[in-house]
């Protein structure tokens, strides 16, 4: 079953288009990554499925069109975005970035089961738990991001370069755990990153997009047996 | 030492008046994160409202009721037609609006009710009783309590309840309050309207005691801003504490320290912001904010 699809979308800022047909699905409960280059348009494809640019073309959350709504309104259909920069509450505890991303929830006793869930998961977000999100390292706040996300207890998660600023080993303990939040929990995921080998620790296949066109997309083992891909976002 | 408790019961009374209005900017701040310069101005417009329902023949708390409604409402809307547009933008020009609100504010009610002073009635009677040798109104006692409480219900606000932590989260980053489904134009709206309403609460409290004027809030909102910073903008129980630290300390100096006397007592709060900033930035109950990249 697709949750997710996209079909020849298209986005612009002012002017300027940005986005010049991007085609794309996600499978229940499957990982696809976005791959491409700076500017290439992957934040603004994400931007485009939570509602915060205006979008064309088509763009299907469980078969029904959802372009043209707000973001809290993509929100409560079950899909959670993590900004690009995380967009943790830098002035709010862990605790309490955790309960914002419970807000629509009403299972009052679930999203305290859930905390315990996501703390033995993130241990480093326990010990912070009473911190404010500010206070944390890079590490531990795109944890805390991820974690945020999850509390809405989505159907599917959009992960905006979660590697962003942080050192690699620190980017490949984050990808690890939230590839091991994906498989206790069998969220879907769609996840924007740079750096292919890290989002093939977590995703299935991917599309890759070039200045706002998705031009090839496979699963993980064809498209780290393919050239281009190597040399283009893999190092070599 | 009957004038020394004279002078600090008195100066909690104003310190309340500075209180309450520093308590609807916190408010205002936590929930949009904006400093509103015009709350003085916002209650003064509703202190006018309820003083002309009450000349229309309705009871006092009714008028007052019916003032922090409409004071509510009309929070909400000037939020969502005139301060949505600068939320975004450069906050500079947003405090500029709010300044310029309070000034069109001022006007129009003295264009409406003339700058002549008008009797507003007490909500708390008039009499005095003497506490320790000092002759205290009951009215200071009753501004007094309505104050602390006022105080407990915005920091339970705030630190008890989802509506409290939703206003929270969407000032500081409305984008990923919107990625957690909240409704942030709504939550925004409910700010202003919320700090609006109390801000009509606020100028039924001190309408009596300053006599109804256009400028009636003006040195009180001077005051209330040291209270904010002194207090922590992120505390409702240290602007509260500030402000009455503040008037107390103002009343005192005023008498007991010769060279700043009843003229200079204004400078009182500003010599206390420069030491306390020094020494605590982040006020004196204001949380610290580490950042770290
Ligand atoms: N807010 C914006 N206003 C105008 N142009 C933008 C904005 N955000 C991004 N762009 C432009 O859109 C293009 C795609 O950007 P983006 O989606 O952020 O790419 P990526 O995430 O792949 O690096 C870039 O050329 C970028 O300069
Ligand atoms: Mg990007």
């Amino acid at each position: 079953m697709t949750l997710l699809e996209l079909e020849s979308v298209t986005a612009s800022y002012g002017p300027v288009q940005v986005l010049d047909g991007v085609s794309l699905s996600v499978p229940e409960g499957g990982a696809v990554g976005i791959l491409g280059a700076n500017g290439a348009g992957k934040t603004t494809t994400l931007r485009a499925i939570s509602g915060t640019v205006r979008a064309g073309g088509r763009i299907l959350f469980d078969g029904s069109d959802i372009r043209g709504k707000r973001p809290d309104q993509v929100a409560a259909l079950g899909i959670a975005h993590v900004p690009e920069g995380r967009g943790t509450f830098g002035a709010l505890t862990v605790r309490e970035n955790l309960r914002v991303g419970a807000y629509l929830r009403r299972d009052r006793k679930q999203i305290e089961s859930d905390i315990d869930f996501l703390l033995e998961l993130f241990p480093n977000l326990e010990e912070r738990f009473k911190s404010n999100a500010s206070a944390l390292s890079g590490g531990e706040q795109q944890m805390l991001a991820v974690g945020r996300a999850f509390m809405a207890k989505p159907r599917l998660l959009l992960l905006d370069e979660a590697s962003l600023g942080l050192a690699p080993s620190t980017a490949k303990t984050v990808y690890d755990a939230i590839a091991e939040l994906r498989r206790e929990s069998g969220i879907a995921m769609l996840v924007v990153e740079q750096n292919a080998n890290l989002a093939f620790r977590l995703v299935d296949s991917a599309t890759v997009l070039e200045t706002g066109r998705s031009v090839l997309s496979g699963t993980s083992a064809e498209l780290r047996g393919m050239d281009e891909i190597r040399r283009a976002y893999l190092g070599g | 030492m009957g004038q020394f408790i004279q002078l600090v019961v008195d100066g909690l009374s104003n310190g309340s008046i500075y209180a309450v209005l520093a308590l609807a900017i916190v408010l205002v701040n936590q929930a949009t994160g904006m400093i509103n310069f015009a709350q003085g101005g916002m209650a003064v417009l509703s202190a006018y409202v309820t003083w002309r329902l009450v000349e229309a023949g309705l009871p006092l708390i009714v008028a007052i009721l019916l003032a922090v409604l409409a004071s509510f409402i009309v929070g909400g809307l000037l939020e969502r037609f005139l301060m949505r547009r600068f939320e975004r933008g450069d906050p500079d020009t947003a405090v500029v609006v709010t300044i310029g609100l309070l000034t069109l504010i001022t006007g129009v009610c003295g264009w409406l009710w003339t700058y002549n002073n008008q009797q507003f009635p007490s909500l708390f009677p008039l009499h005095t009783v003497r506490i320790f040798g000092a002759a205290v109104s009951v009215r200071s006692i009753g501004t007094f309590l309505a104050i602390v409480a006022i105080m407990l219900v915005v920091q339970a606000l705030f630190l008890g309840t989802k509506l409290g932590l939703a206003l929270r989260a969407v000032a500081i980053n409305p984008e990923s309050a919107a990625f957690s489904g909240l409704p942030v134009g709504r939550l925004l709206m409910a700010g202003w309207g919320l700090a609006a309403a109390l801000g009509a609460v606020a100028g039924a409290l001190v309408a009596p005691q300053l006599t109804l004027t256009p400028g009636m809030m003006d040195t009180a909102l001077v005051y209330a801003l040291a209270a904010v910073i002194l207090g922590g903008l992120s505390s409702p129980v240290g602007v509260v504490c500030a402000a009455w630290l503040i008037g107390v300390l103002e009343n005192l100096a005023a008498v007991y320290v010769h060279f700043i006397g009843y003229d200079l007592k204004v400078a009182v709060p500003f010599i206390l912001i420069f030491v306390v900033l020094i020494v605590r930035p982040q006020g004196l109950f204001g949380r610290k904010v580490v950042v770290r990249v």
